[in-house]
């Protein structure tokens, strides 16, 4: 499967994402650059972590401008696969690909450590290679990660199996302490409603490495691409 | 003409950053501080633009660039015309 990875001005995890997928999972990929027009033939876009346009005006928001964004777009429109990772997430939801939007986590202190979460369903293209409710451990880092979406939103949202993971505990429970930023109903990722976005604050480019601490990441991305 | 534009947290939007200076308002005595809203200023120059047309670029210009309208609000006012 060949994946992209995009980098915009203030991008920082888009090197470790490119890393991940070429080194650690063996597969094609190719750097994209944000005033480009070619997803050069990409089988799925990965819009990585980090701090897009100084998190200027709100995070996310200002990248959801940038010339490649046009291209994602359509790209995601005709079923083309497209994650979003920490910041990727954040842009998806300005772009208005994925529903809600990201307030300030709750305690107001920017978050960098391990948090497990719970994979809310195998049969999607992101966690066909989990076990039915798998509790995944990968690190977070970031400031605005605390989802907020209206009521009428986030219920069709669980109504329609969108949410992909949940903060828990590490035996799968979904208590307040684990749900470290305050997202509504604990959502730590979510798709669209057709399945083929995605969106998710903690880093699985962070965890396909014993040497990082966790392999956990590799799942999400062996799911998407298919390998037993 | 130059317009300035408040935008700020839906009342159904909890406020972190307004709940702490209001809690710090509270530490340093001033008990009659009910509740505190955070928000951003935003003072745009317009150029060859009537005040007509500014009632439409103006919203126009909120709701798709400098407010998110899943979860905030805005009012904006001409400061000089």
């Amino acid at each position: 499967m060949k994946f992209g990875v995009v980098t915009f001005p203030g991008s920082n995890c888009d090197f470790d994402t490119y890393y991940a997928l070429r080194d650690v999972m063996g597969q094609p990929t190719v750097a994209l650059w944000h005033k480009d027009h070619s997803l050069q033939g990409v089988d799925c876009v990965v819009l990585p972590g980090g701090f897009s346009y100084g998190d200027y005006l709100r995070s996310g928001a200002i990248a959801r401008f940038a010339p490649l964004m046009r291209e994602v777009g359509e790209f995601a429109a005709k079923g083309g696969l497209v994650v979003g990772i920490c910041n990727g997430f954040q842009v998806l939801l300005e772009l208005g690909l994925l529903p809600g939007a990201m307030l300030r986590n709750k305690r107001l202190k920017f978050l960098c450590q391990f948090v497990t979460v719970r994979c809310e369903s195998e049969r999607t293209r992101f966690t066909s290679r989990s076990r039915p409710g798998q509790v995944l451990r990968i690190p977070i880092a970031h400031f605005d990660g605390n989802y907020f979406a209206p009521p009428a939103t986030l219920a069709e949202i669980e109504a329609n199996g969108q949410v992909l993971f949940r903060y828990t505990d590490a035996e799968g429970r979904p208590t307040e302490e684990a749900n470290v930023n305050g997202s509504l109903h604990g959502i730590a990722g979510l798709t669209n409603r057709q399945g083929n976005v995605m969106g998710m604050m903690p880093h699985p480019e962070r965890a396909v490495d014993r040497l990082l601490g966790s392999v956990d990441g590799r799942i999400i991305f062996e799911s998407m691409i298919g390998r037993p | 003409m130059k317009v300035r534009i408040l935008v700020s947290f839906k009342d159904s939007v909890l406020d972190p950053q307004g709940q702490t200076v209001k809690n710090a308002l509270h530490t340093l005595g001033y008990d009659a501080v009910r509740d505190v809203r955070q928000g951003k200023v935003f003072e745009i120059d317009l150029a060859g633009v009537s005040k007509d047309a500014a009632g439409t670029l103006i919203p126009e210009i909120s709701d798709k660039v400098l407010a998110n309208p899943i979860i905030e609000k805005f009012t904006w006012q001409v400061i000089e015309e």
